[in-house]
């Protein structure tokens, strides 16, 4: 089954490569062991939520409004994503829980959907 | 001397019900495992059921009913993943791709069911135990699966026991099974290395289902005898096919010495009778045989913990001669066992009255201090009981009335009242 571990971050949590945040390095070794075993068929990492540009129409007016982010006021944001090919949730997990997004924020996972 | 179709009808339905709550759950449990999907597994063994209602009469009872159910059950499986290209593609990396695989598909099956042989259906319950309780599922929902899956009772019956409507729980069923094939629950038997993880969640489903029977949260009854009685054989079903796991046996070691009290433990009118008013002489002595020999064999070895030693202390009841002759003071020493392992205020209110009794009740309500269950019912009744121990009537009466206003369910309170 595929899914997808969306690794998650808060906007209150130190950033990514700061003093009491993350180390980079971590990523990098995870992303390699997750690689090398061959799981991986798809993916990406973002650059920081305070890049974002939220396309949305106004509330009233319906008109449509670009504004751009952080969005601090949504608490969590995507920071990066696996799309992986595993037999179950239970690898999923376990994948999951080796990755330091998991204790530096969290992981969401979601099977995708098949049609 | 023959027999007209209505009896041979009559005979059919007497073979499917006999076929009962085991029969029904290894077969589910084997077509759930081979096709890795319960909603399928549970529509073609109904299916199966229908085709036997029709064809025996006519055709005859096989001689292995169970084995001619999960033909017809897996044949039908099988028609049914071929027209759905989504199944088939997730059956198909499941690899059992040759299954699909037109024509051939049904004398391999028939093979398959002709080496199960009449008790040789292999028994896939574990994995269905595990798929049923994995902690990606609510309680709530793995409670209701259990039941549903590998218990022999009705949606209906599910719903009763838990105080919901029918529908509510139909639909909670529905559901869990749907996050089960959504999310990709594996229907498989955890690694040794992971069963410390996954057993316990199973172990307290079968806990809540019995305490569910055991002191209903509401409603009109005290007790609830058949979830108890299914609670007590899921766990021996559980245990036969754990046999190394210690903790299964210490539950059922529990289960046991408490079902032994049962008929004691509520009178005439459904008013429930404290252990220290119960008639020990009606106490069943062959629960209590079995549930001693398994609690003495599971307290001595490595992996016992917080069911062996509620066992143990269900144990040491069991034994007393009378309420007097209890060993409360080893009774005590394993509830500050057991709080060490599960510090929770449950655990703390009963070493309080385990206290109480060994030290007297002023021991008793100091360490009632330490424990923060105001609000609760038995914590109410315990320190009404001990207030009017130490000759304080008034606030032992006043403790009573807070008793009562918690919530309970209505034999409780008739209790609080006498």
């Amino acid at each position: 089954m595929k899914y997808v571990l969306l690794l998650m971050g808060d906007h209150q949590d130190a950033e990514c490569g700061d003093q009491s945040g993350p180390d980079p390095a971590e990523f990098m070794k995870f992303d390699q062991e997750i690689t090398e075993a061959g799981v991986v068929v798809g993916g990406f990492a973002l650059e920081g939520p305070e890049t974002a540009v939220r396309v949305s129409a106004d509330s009233e007016s319906e008109e449509l409004l670009v504004t751009s982010g952080p969005f601090a006021e949504t608490g969590d944001f995507v920071g990066g994503s696996y799309v992986i090919e595993v037999a179950d949730i239970d690898e999923a997990i376990a994948w999951a829980k080796r990755s330091p997004g998991a204790r530096f924020g969290h992981i969401e996972i979601r099977p995708v959907a098949e049609y | 001397m023959t027999t007209g179709p209505g009896e041979h009808t009559a005979a059919v339905a007497a073979v499917l019900s006999r076929l009962g709550a085991e029969d029904r759950s290894r077969l589910l449990a084997v077509l759930a495992h081979r096709f890795h999907d319960l909603d399928l597994a549970e529509d073609v063994l109904s299916d199966a059921m229908v085709a036997a209602m029709e064809r025996w009469p006519e055709a005859g009872t096989p001689d292995n009913p169970a084995a001619w159910l999960l033909t017809v059950a897996k044949n039908r499986a099988l028609d049914i993943v071929r027209g759905d290209a989504v199944r088939a593609r997730r059956l198909a990396t499941l690899r059992i791709e040759d299954e699909l695989v037109a024509g051939e598909a049904r004398d391999h099956s028939e093979e398959l069911v002709e080496s199960f042989g009449s008790a040789r259906i292999p028994d896939e319950r574990l994995n269905l135990f595990f798929t049923c309780s994995h902690p990606t599922l609510k309680t709530s929902e793995q409670v209701a699966l259990i039941l549903r899956c590998l218990g022999g009772l009705s949606t209906a019956e599910v719903a009763a026991g838990f105080l919901v409507d029918t529908t509510t729980m139909q639909q909670r069923l529905v559901r869990a099974k749907k996050r089960i094939r959504v999310t990709g629950i594996p229907f498989r038997r955890p690694a040794d290395d992971e069963l410390p993880e996954r057993l316990p969640p199973v172990l307290r489903v079968l806990y809540l289902i019995y305490t569910q029977g055991y002191v209903a949260t509401a409603g009109p009854a005290h007790v609830r005898p058949e979830l108890t009685t299914e609670a007590i054989r899921l766990t021996r079903v559980l245990a036969h096919l754990l046999p190394a796991e210690t903790e299964v046996r210490g539950l059922l070691a529990l289960f046991l010495l408490t079902e032994a009290r049962q008929a004691t433990r509520s009178d005439a009118e459904g008013l429930p009778v404290p252990l220290s008013r119960q008639e020990r002489s009606r106490w069943d002595s062959s629960l209590i045989v079995e549930g001693l020999s398994l609690v003495t064999r599971a307290a001595g070895e490595p992996g016992s913990g917080g069911y062996t030693i509620q066992a143990a202390i269900a144990a040491l009841h069991a034994e007393a001669a009378s309420f007097a002759d209890t060993d409360w003071k080893q009774i005590r020493v394993l509830y500050a066992m057991l709080h060490r392992l599960e510090p929770t205020p449950m655990v703390a209110l009963a070493e309080a009255v385990a206290i109480s009794r060994s030290e007297g009740p002023r021991a008793g309500l100091r360490a009632l201090e330490e424990v923060g269950l105001e609000g609760r019912r038995p914590f109410h009744i315990a320190r009404s009981i001990m207030l009017r121990e130490v000759g304080d009537e008034a606030a032992g009466a006043a403790e009573a009335e807070r008793a009562r206003r918690c919530p309970g369910n209505d034999a409780e309170s008739a209790f609080i009242d006498l």
